[in-house]
């Protein structure tokens, strides 16, 4: 029994100067599970989402390690077959919805562009698709917003064309990055209710990639911590959030802001956590290079 | 030190600043039709408060609610349409730009994005010193020393540019660049917004010293109430343009008295997985 997705020993390293971004990351995501990629800027959060969707930037190599998806190696598989077989079953949620949305076109189009171009869906089902999608994301006036430009539109309805979008070609896979970093607090609330939704609906294997703990707490079932490319932890939300086994997830936790409980909150991380993980990814790395 | 609004008035007291039915309108580019000029949209409709000597006060509101707008119009950036606003018992609601030059030195500003408020062709050391020579002040390098040492940075990131230096260190250049002219007033617009959590907890921590040793008066913009709520005496939430609540900090937090104040504290989300209305 092997998930929907597994990730296997994966390492990323830049090309030139062969500095390690990945470090033998390993995870699965069952179909109807929401893990949580939790880390700093720089963590290699966001990294594994791009590895996992086939869109590495250019300067970054996959040095080893396996991607399944479905029980596709992904890696092993020749680029086209390998982007037809992501474009099919999956689909990315993007932080930004104003750069990830085309400012010259009509909503519409960019919800059924896809379906058309790329799944050869008829232009008529394509469209009543749409309609349906934007009902599901509780767009009010489906019609009169499908003809609209994202400019006329508030960043929370943005967001929700967004996941609409990401929904519209029933993916079994979603990577959310960093969904709702950029919404107010109340508008946030409403569009991780509504991912919840949708993904309990559509019974998607979903990977939320965040920096925030409070989030990870309301949508996710399971979590991998990352430091500089490494999980540090990889634990069931419930468990993680009674008692994170790792030091630097404990520093993690305690930095979280939560105004329920001022004292306990927004500590600076301890200067000797950083180094006792930084000194494990180095271990790691010597191992690593080693072994090759 | 949570100061109550205007509860002190003894005589010959003066808050530091006294705000009577505040306006602001701004011209409203999206809606510009192709000649004449763009409609105006109210953004702040008559605010009334005062701010103590030594508060740290939130200004807390979801985007659109016009708190940066409050922030610049407190730093006189952008001209009020209506009502006064008194700094240290000047009116400065229109005063001109050579009017308010003496007065500039006295509040200051630190912003959400370092990057883009740091001059990346500038050291620090010279970023610092800039608005010390504008406003004429002696001992220039030993002040950007002191600041730097204030901040934590030391006075060797004076030869650094803003590019080698990570985003809580940029941040804490700018308040040093802020602190630098002993002013009286700063005010902090999102400025850990852009942070790691464990970043953003070095720069609460500095900035809460700050306040204290140097006897500051501190406005601080947020859309966090667990920011605010770690660092501010009291707390002012707008909403729509209006002061919606306005009370210490403890009351806030404890007793909510708006709507709007409870849909927002319910809306952040705790690290806790039993949090309830999730």
């Amino acid at each position: 029994m092997s998930a929907f997705l597994e990730i296997e020993g994966l390492s990323a390293v830049l090309a030139g100067t062969g500095a390690r971004l990945l470090r033998s990351v390993s995870l699965a995501v069952d179909t109807g599970e929401v893990r949580g990629l939790v880390g700093e800027s720089g963590a290699g959060k966001s990294m594994i989402g791009k590895a996992v969707l086939g869109i590495l930037p250019k300067a970054v190599r996959v040095a080893e390690g396996a991607i399944r998806l479905d029980g596709h190696d992904l890696l092993a598989m020749r680029p086209a077959d390998r982007r037809r077989l992501i474009g099919s079953v999956a689909a990315l949620i993007p932080q930004d919805p104003l750069t990830a949305l085309n400012p010259s076109k009509r909503i519409g189009p960019q919800i059924t562009d896809r379906l058309v171009d790329i799944l050869g869906w008829g232009k008529a089902d394509a469209q009543a698709r749409a309609l349906e999608l934007l009902g599901e994301v509780h767009i009010e006036d489906p019609e009169r917003v499908i003809g609209r430009y994202p400019h006329e539109l508030s960043g929370g309805m943005r967001q929700r064309i967004l996941i609409a979008s990401a929904f519209a070609a029933e993916p079994r896979l979603i990577i959310a990055d960093e969904p709702t970093t950029a919404l107010d607090v109340t508008v946030q609330k409403q569009i991780l209710k509504l991912i919840g939704e949708m993904q309990a609906h559509h019974g998607t294997a979903l990977v939320f990639v965040t920096h925030d703990l409070g989030v990870v707490s309301k949508v996710c079932q399971s979590l991998s911590v990352l430091y500089a490319g490494k999980v540090v932890e990889d634990a069931r939300v419930a468990d993680f959030f009674a008692a994170p086994r790792h030091a630097y997830s404990r520093a993690l936790l305690a930095a979280t802001p939560k105004y329920t409980d001022p004292a306990a909150s927004l500590q600076p991380v301890d200067p000797s956590v950083i180094e006792a993980v930084t000194a494990e990814v180095a271990v790691a790395d010597r191992e690593w290079i080693h072994g090759r | 030190m949570a100061g109550n609004g205007s509860a002190t008035n003894a005589p010959g007291h003066l808050p530091l600043y006294q705000v009577r039915g505040l306006k602001v309108a701004l011209p409203d580019l999206a809606a510009k039709p192709l000649f004449g000029p763009p409609p105006r949209i109210d953004i702040l409709t008559g605010l009334d408060f005062d701010i103590e000597q030594g508060t740290a006060l939130g200004i807390v509101g979801g985007s659109g609610s016009g708190k940066s707008t409050l922030g610049r119009a407190l730093l006189r950036l952008i001209e009020p349409t209506g009502g006064t606003i008194r700094f240290a018992g000047t009116d400065i609601t229109h005063l001109d730009e050579t009017g308010l030059r003496p007065l500039r030195k006295r509040f200051h500003m630190i912003f959400q994005d370092p990057m883009s408020s740091l001059n990346p062709r500038r050291r620090v050391g010279a970023i610092i010193a800039d608005p010390l020579h504008l406003h004429g002040f002696d001992r220039v390098r030993e002040r950007v020393g002191e600041a730097l040492d204030h901040v934590g940075l030391g006075r060797a990131f004076a030869a650094r540019y803003p590019h080698e230096l990570s985003g809580g260190q940029r941040q804490r250049v700018g308040i040093a660049r802020a602190i630098a002219l002993e002013p009286e007033f700063i005010l902090a617009d999102e400025i850990v917004s852009g942070l790691d959590v464990s970043s953003q907890a070095q720069v609460l921590n500095l900035l809460e010293r700050l306040v204290a040793e140097l006897g500051l008066t501190l406005a601080f913009i947020s859309h966090d109430l667990s920011v605010i709520r770690r660092l501010c005496s009291e707390v002012m939430v707008l909403h729509r343009g209006q002061i919606v609540e306005h009370a210490p900090v403890g009351e806030v937090f404890a007793e909510p008295r708006a709507a709007y104040t409870r849909q927002l504290l319910d809306a952040i989300p705790l690290p806790d997985p039993d949090q309830p209305g999730w």
